[in-house]
């Protein structure tokens, strides 16, 4: 285990490997079996059973729909963009993936002497032993989710359909104004971490047996960045831009099989991520009770976070109804982002003070 | 305006609590094929024609029913036996029309056609869904057993006159004096 590439042991290059098909795979099957969730809980929510055929209690359900989706036509509209039409599910879907190369899901832990950062991009330092991830993690996942908006808006354009256009123009305008809101909630825990990796302020959230969350201390900017988070990636009540009454299926309408399939991915790999950001900027991470002391407790307790707040959403879209367009352009104008402002002046008063 | 946030939030957490209890209540809906609800006695599926209680046909081709039927799916050609008695030569019921609103039942003089709660006649033959005669009739009296209509009415035919139940002899009128 002596060999060195570009200055790097080898175990590091296998540690990584490792670690983005373990992180890719966890996300593929919670995507997977997210739609099955959210359809089972729904419907016990509205006194039904939910899928039941396929397999015990419909647990293949959402192998059966991959497979009816793979095995459909794929339709491009004669009048669509094609060139573009087939590139924006990808933008759409590599984005609400590669966020969570940042993401830290769990502490460290030694394999055959070398120690690994149960974070994708990161390294432990065998010299100094000091733990190295991107120190603007939180700016790289901003860019990112922002990044998904292009998909929206060009599959809206290529399909050439007055229905998906709408959905791209409310999907644009909704996402911009949320990222506003969702960026000053940010801005309030970095005043209180003083660092942008995505580590750190994880370990910042370590004290007090696990529990010194983020969201104790900033219960306003945690409330604000949950609501806005769901805002940008389009869940209800804010998913305007595919709402089934007015626009048919907003920006997807034209779209069939895998590309249809590949939009629904980058839905729930979006609701996936943000849980996770939220998990990881205000609920502690994968801190909790002996996280430290046991490092394999790490993955369970953050992964336990991010499913329960997955859940939260479900619960939410089971009980709350669409908003309406001009309702959601004024929460996010005229509420949250007096309030993002008037939460980052308390805290600077109060941190200065302090 | 700090009471109408108090009370929105109140509003919401009250429709969260709402779904989560209906969460944990059983679920409304059944597994169909597996599991089947059993229908009210009284409830208005699959049309038959029965007997009464000596085994005869109910039916006297009255055309009471084809006439009352909303759809008009019910047709017949009547006939009579050597005796006067009379009976439907063919009979037939387009189940594909019909919406089961039971007035053909409730229009029927004899209780010859009435409503089961046998709801599952779907097929994948549409003209499957016509059933004639042989198909309607059934070996029993359905709904009331005791119901011979001809011990009630049928004068002249079954019986002579004043032979019938809730029926006294027929008065000579000349006797009748004052």
């Amino acid at each position: 285990m002596d060999i060195v590439i570009l200055g790097l042991p080898m175990m590091y290059y296998i540690a990584m490997v490792a670690k983005v098909l373990v992180a890719f795979v966890f996300v593929l099957l919670t995507v997977a079996y997210a739609t099955y969730a959210e359809r089972k809980i729904i419907g016990h929510m509205q006194v039904r059973l939910g899928p039941m055929r396929t397999g015990w209690h419909g647990l293949l359900q959402p192998i059966a729909d991959g497979v009816k989706l793979f095995f459909k036509e794929e339709i491009v509209p004669s009048q669509a963009s094609t060139f573009a039409f087939l590139i924006a599910p990808l933008i759409a879907l590599v984005p609400a993936f590669i966020t969570f190369a940042v993401i830290p899901f769990g502490g460290v832990i030694e394999v055959a002497g070398y120690k690994i950062p149960l974070q994708i991009a990161s390294y432990v330092d065998m010299a100094s032993g000091k733990v190295y991830d991107i120190n603007v993690g939180v700016l790289y996942i901003l860019a990112m989710s922002s990044l998904g908006v292009y998909g929206i808006v060009l599959a809206g354009w290529a399909s050439n359909s007055k229905y998906s256009l709408l959905g791209g123009l409310r999907a644009s305008a909704q996402m911009i104004s949320y990222e506003l809101s969702a960026g000053l909630a940010i801005v309030s825990v970095f005043m209180l971490s003083g660092t942008l990796s995505m580590n750190e302020i994880v370990n910042l959230q370590s004290g007090m047996g696990g529990f010194e969350w983020y969201a104790f201390k900033q219960p306003l900017a945690f409330i604000m960045f949950f609501i806005c988070s769901i805002a940008e990636i389009n869940r209800t009540p804010f998913d305007l831009p595919e709402a089934e009454t007015e626009l048919v299926s907003g920006f997807c309408t034209e779209y069939s099989s895998m590309k249809y399939a590949m939009f629904f991915m980058a839905e729930y790999a979006n609701m996936v991520t943000v849980c996770a950001l939220t998990t990881t900027l205000f609920l502690g991470g994968w801190n909790g009770p002996l996280a430290t002391t046991f490092t394999l407790l790490g993955p369970v307790y953050f992964v336990a976070k991010v499913y329960f707040l997955m859940f939260f959403c479900m619960w939410l879209r089971a009980t709350v109804p669409r908003y309406r367009y001009d309702q959601l352009m004024h929460i996010g104008w005229k509420v949250f982002i007096p309030l993002g402002l008037i939460n980052i002046v308390v805290t600077g008063i109060w941190n200065y003070l302090i | 305006m700090c009471m109408s946030v108090v009370d929105d939030i109140k509003a919401l957490v009250g429709g969260f609590g709402v779904t989560l209890r209906h969460m944990l209540r059983k679920p409304v809906t059944i597994q169909y094929p597996e599991e089947k609800r059993t229908p009210y006695p009284r409830f208005r599926a699959r049309i038959v024609l029965t007997r009464d209680p000596e085994g005869g046909e109910r039916c006297v081709a009255c055309y009471l029913c084809s006439a009352a039927c909303p759809v008009d799916c019910i047709s017949m050609q009547s006939a009579e036996r050597e005796d006067g008695r009379r009976y439907a030569a063919w009979f037939r019921i387009n189940f594909s029309r019909c919406i089961f609103c039971g007035l053909c039942a409730e229009a029927c003089p004899t209780m010859a056609i009435q409503m089961t709660p046998d709801y599952e006649i779907c097929t994948r033959d549409i003209m499957d869904l016509v059933y004639e005669k042989e198909d309607l009739l059934i070996d029993g009296c359905g709904k009331d057993d005791s119901y011979n209509f001809y011990h009630h009415a049928g004068i002249g035919v079954t019986q002579p006159r004043g032979e019938g139940m809730e029926e006294s002899r027929p008065v000579d009128v000349r006797s009748l004096m004052p």
